[in-house]
């Protein structure tokens, strides 16, 4: 621990110690394995001016989440600085400093609640440490608020500048006591996004923006389709094209590198394209000549967090028909045993009743608005790199290793993310840019089209399960199994409800393997767990003649009172008090609510509970999705109305890849490249209303930015249930409608938007 | 060397005359605040006003631009002030904010020409602009906010 003061005569706190916050992993989501259980070091930044401006560093990477905004509240709550004089800016990549440093597994909030609060707790306590030395009182005696520190006997007060120089030159303290929920200030009050004001005027944030000195722009032409690789190239051509400086193959990883978890690829062999714009070096690539060739099988080595395995990539050029139809043989097959409870074989021989059914969800592109992109300069003793992404602490050892340079000597330094979603946790496009600078010696950007970002993969695997009940003759419940797969993980959470709440329980899990990569979506696995078991339990209920909500409220009275079997993830309170919220807030029930399809569910993951109610109706023939309550449990919300916003837009994101979300091939090659053939939820698609409603509770922050996700696909599918008259298994549940429409789905060719056309045909287009 | 007139600004600049727009902007001129974001006038990350009418940069000609009026997100306002700007950072709109340039430039074409707009008149102006966080709701909100600080002369 140590401060200093600055020349300037400012405080500059920096803090560091052991904290004892649960390592945050990635909530037990998929197979990766929990990040270390103790962060031994964890650091706040603040920085006071005599003139009392306070400017707080945010230590997480933004990617739309708000932790610009709302971790530095999290300081200035306990700091009790006036947050109109506190001044927020992107800290700098140091781990040691400002700690775990990634955005992902909904964690930001969590992770940092604490070290945080610790952080603003004892900087506090050093000011009016300061202040009882300046004015010789007792330390007992004096109060702060808003910045100022006073001292009620003697009427004396000042401002935290005031006493910034000395405090500079006290020891850090620990163990300083925080806050009582009911004395917030800033938390729970809500406060506008820091860079509002610079995004709605276009200002240089993300990493498309950025600019340095002699940069040139890369751009990497990949094979046409999954398992295929570099053969040749002929680039006569194209370097006759104006602006072009280069064009090479590298490759990206030596044979037999060790990959660490987030180090996934998809092709190896690059051929780059080298240029003084974007626009020549776009232009240039179509004049390549290239010849490519089969890839055969490969093994490689994932060393995911210390955890090491090795993987089959078999080669072949996959097609999603007949991945599905592989999926279909294999989920007959034996799987792998997840958890069993009681005896399901006999509770299903005795069934007077069986209700099975099967869910299918087809691979997803992430889509962020700003394609993956970043700047390197990469000398023979460092490395610049800049740009957007989620995690630079796991990417930066990789770099260290194909960049033969000391991690203290790779400085990475992050941008505002054009979106995330989980893809820019992986930081291929990192190395991939550091290697082409290294190679031509020149500050170099490499961009991404959009269509090499949406057929690049490190897709959202494709999933399928099957659930089966058991009833007896008086329709009670006696068994649930589940039996879930994937391409290339399987489907299920199997110590997630409805497992806990029913005697008999049988959970197995299988995987095919496939050379098409995937990676971490907005809630891992359980973006489709959520949908497939959501539905199944609204149609158990249906069977059973239960309202859907009171059906699960009585499962999970049981999960509370007396559960079923061990190591149940989820905590029934809490997964019940979200659902009795949304039953509240929705008026289910009412009859005012009847002209509107309704399908509710719920969902726990990443830590937090969410249930959505979700209302449709048709609207020129199809069904809208007008109205969505939302309930939320993640504990203390810090901003409460941009946390709002983020599951205003969980919600629509859910809608959208419920409806038209998929990414599909033919013979290995993608079949969506753009947004012309990849439907996205547009504007006139999104509910008119979304009401947002938090269970009040002092439980510490538990993560938002998945949960309110996966459940919205379960309460889409139970609402167009309602409207259509039909079930809907299959994932994206518009491609039935649109075919019976006649009308393109997302595996054809759409010209152009037609509303877009529409609405612009009087603009130059 | 074409020469541009771009918020109020004029700029010569040596280029293909068959580069869009776009790109001149933001890798010659170096306004960055016009994004890319598909590159085939899908997605409205791009939209800039040439002669006060939205286009989508990405698949605009740079010589088309040539010599007419063009108005980019950072010359929208003198001072981050126009009822758009101020009713987007009234509502928090943006999450991630990659596409709330272009969202506001559509939107800014639309209350020129409808100041009074319903929700169908916003619906049908916003449909080519694409929000990967899903922030139409506050999207909606915002442009019925700064018509009726428009109205009221704000």
């Amino acid at each position: 621990m140590k401060s200093s003061a600055l020349a300037s005569g400012g405080l500059m706190i920096s803090f560091s110690w052991l904290s004892s916050f649960k390592g945050p992993g990635l909530s037990g989501d998929s197979d990766l394995p929990d990040l270390p259980e103790q962060w031994h070091e964890l650091t706040g930044y603040i920085k006071i001016t005599p003139d009392n401006v306070v400017k707080i560093y945010n230590p997480n990477p933004e990617f739309g989440q708000n932790v610009m905004t709302t971790l530095p509240m999290i300081i200035a709550e306990e700091l009790d600085a006036d947050w109109q004089q506190v001044v927020v800016e992107m800290g700098p990549h140091d781990s040691v400093k400002l700690g775990p440093q990634f955005t992902g597994g909904s964690n930001s909030t969590r992770m940092y609640w604490k070290p945080l609060r610790e952080a603003g707790a004892a900087a506090r306590h050093m000011l009016l440490d300061a202040a009882s030395q300046t004015w010789n009182v007792p330390i007992e005696e004096l109060t702060t608020k808003a910045g100022m520190v006073m001292h009620g006997k003697s009427g004396k007060s000042g401002k935290y500048g005031d006493f910034a120089a000395k405090a500079a030159t006290l020891v850090i303290p620990k163990g300083i006591k925080q806050k009582d929920p009911k004395e917030f200030t800033v938390v729970r009050h809500s406060k506008k996004n820091v860079e509002a004001a610079k995004i709605v005027s276009g200002k240089p944030l993300f990493g498309l923006d950025y600019k340095h000195e002699g940069m040139l722009i890369a751009m990497i032409e990949h094979p046409p389709s999954f398992g295929m690789k570099l053969k040749n190239f002929d680039a006569t051509q194209t370097l006759q094209m104006p602006g072009i400086k280069n064009v090479f193959s590298l490759k990206l990883y030596e044979d037999g590198f060790e990959l660490a978890g987030f180090d996934t690829r998809t092709f190896n062999d690059l051929l780059v394209v080298v240029g003084n714009t974007t626009w020549e070096v776009m232009n240039a690539r179509k004049k390549l000549k290239v010849e490519w060739e089969l890839v055969v099988e490969t093994k490689e080595t994932i060393n995911n967090f210390g955890r090491k395995q090795e993987v089959v990539i078999p080669a072949g050029l996959p097609s999603s028909e007949e991945q599905h139809k592989q999926m279909q043989a294999k989920a007959k097959e034996p799987a792998a045993l997840l958890r069993k409870d009681g005896d399901p074989e006999t509770a299903f021989s005795n069934a007077a009743q069986i209700l099975e059914r099967t869910y299918n969800a087809p691979f997803l592109a992430h889509n962020c608005m700003e394609p993956m992109n970043f700047f390197a300069h990469v000398t023979d003793e460092k490395a610049l790199l800049v740009g957007p992404l989620q995690a630079p602490g796991w990417t930066e050892p990789t770099l260290a290793k194909i960049l033969h340079l000391p991690p203290e000597k790779i400085e990475i330094q992050m941008t505002r993310m054009g979106g995330g979603f989980g893809l820019r946790a992986y930081g291929h496009y990192l190395c991939e840019v550091a290697l082409i600078s290294k190679k031509i010696k020149a500050p170099v950007k490499l961009i991404y089209t959009r269509e090499d970002d949406m057929t690049y993969g490190i897709y959202r695997p494709m999933y399928t399960a099957t659930y089966r009940a058991a009833l007896d003759a008086n329709k009670n419940l006696t068994a649930i199994h589940v039996k879930g797969g994937g391409i290339p993980e399987n489907a299920v959470h199997a110590n997630r409800f409805p497992a806990g709440t029913v005697d008999n329980y049988l959970a197995e899990g299988w995987q095919l393997p496939s050379n098409i990569t995937i990676g971490a979506f907005r809630a891992p696995r359980s973006n489709f767990a959520a949908a497939a078991e959501q539905s199944f339990l609204d149609e158990l209920a249906e069977q059973m003649g239960k309202d859907p909500i009171e059906f699960r409220l009585e499962l999970l009275k049981r999960g509370k009172e007396n559960p079923v079997g061990k190591n149940n993830e989820y905590d029934a309170d809490r997964y019940a008090g979200v659902l009795k919220l949304v039953r509240e807030k929705s008026g289910w029930g009412k009859p005012e609510n009847r002209k509107y399809s309704r399908g509710v569910a719920a969902y726990f993951c990443h830590n937090s509970y969410a249930a959505h109610v979700v209302d449709i109706l048709m609207k020129d023939g199809k069904p809208y999705v007008e109205r969505v309550f939302s309930a939320i449990d993640c504990g203390i919300v810090v901003n409460p109305d941009a946390a709002a916003n983020m599951v205003e837009g969980a919600v629509i994101d859910g809608i959208g890849n419920s409806f038209y979300g998929k990414l599909s091939h033919k013979n290995g090659a993608a079949e969506q490249q753009n947004f012309h053939n990849y439907r996205m939820i547009r504007h006139s698609e999104a509910p008119a209303s979304i009401e947002v409603h938090f269970v009040q509770n002092d439980i510490d922050p538990t993560g938002l930015g998945e949960p309110p996700f996966p459940p919205v696909f379960g309460a889409v599918a139970n609402a167009l249930y309602r409207s259509t008259g039909k079930r809907h298994y299959n994932q994206p549940f518009m491609d039935a409608l649109l075919q019976q429409n006649n009308e393109p789905d997302n595996s054809t060719e759409r010209a152009v938007d037609k509303k877009t056309d529409k609405a612009n045909k009087k603009k130059a287009f | 060397m074409i020469t541009l007139n771009i918020n109020t600004k004029n700029y010569e600049v040596d280029v293909d005359p068959n580069t869009p727009l776009l790109w001149v902007l933001r890798d010659h001129i170096n306004l960055v605040g016009t994004k890319y974001g598909c590159g085939v006038a899908q997605c409205g990350a791009c939209v800039v006003h040439l002669n006060g009418d939205a286009v989508r940069s990405c698949v605009t000609k740079v010589s088309r631009a040539a010599g007419q009026q063009v108005v980019t997100i950072e010359g929208l306002s003198a001072s981050n002030d126009h009822p758009l700007q101020k009713a987007w950072m009234e509502l928090d709109v943006p999450q991630c904010g990659y596409c709330q340039a272009g969202q506001i430039m559509s939107a800014a074409v639309l209350l020129r020409e409808n100041p009074n707009p319903t929700d169908e008149d916003i619906d049908n102006a916003m449909e080519g602009n694409i929000c990967r966080c899903g922030t139409y709701l506050r999207i909606q909100k915002a442009i019925h906010l700064a018509a009726e600080m428009q109205r009221k002369g704000q």
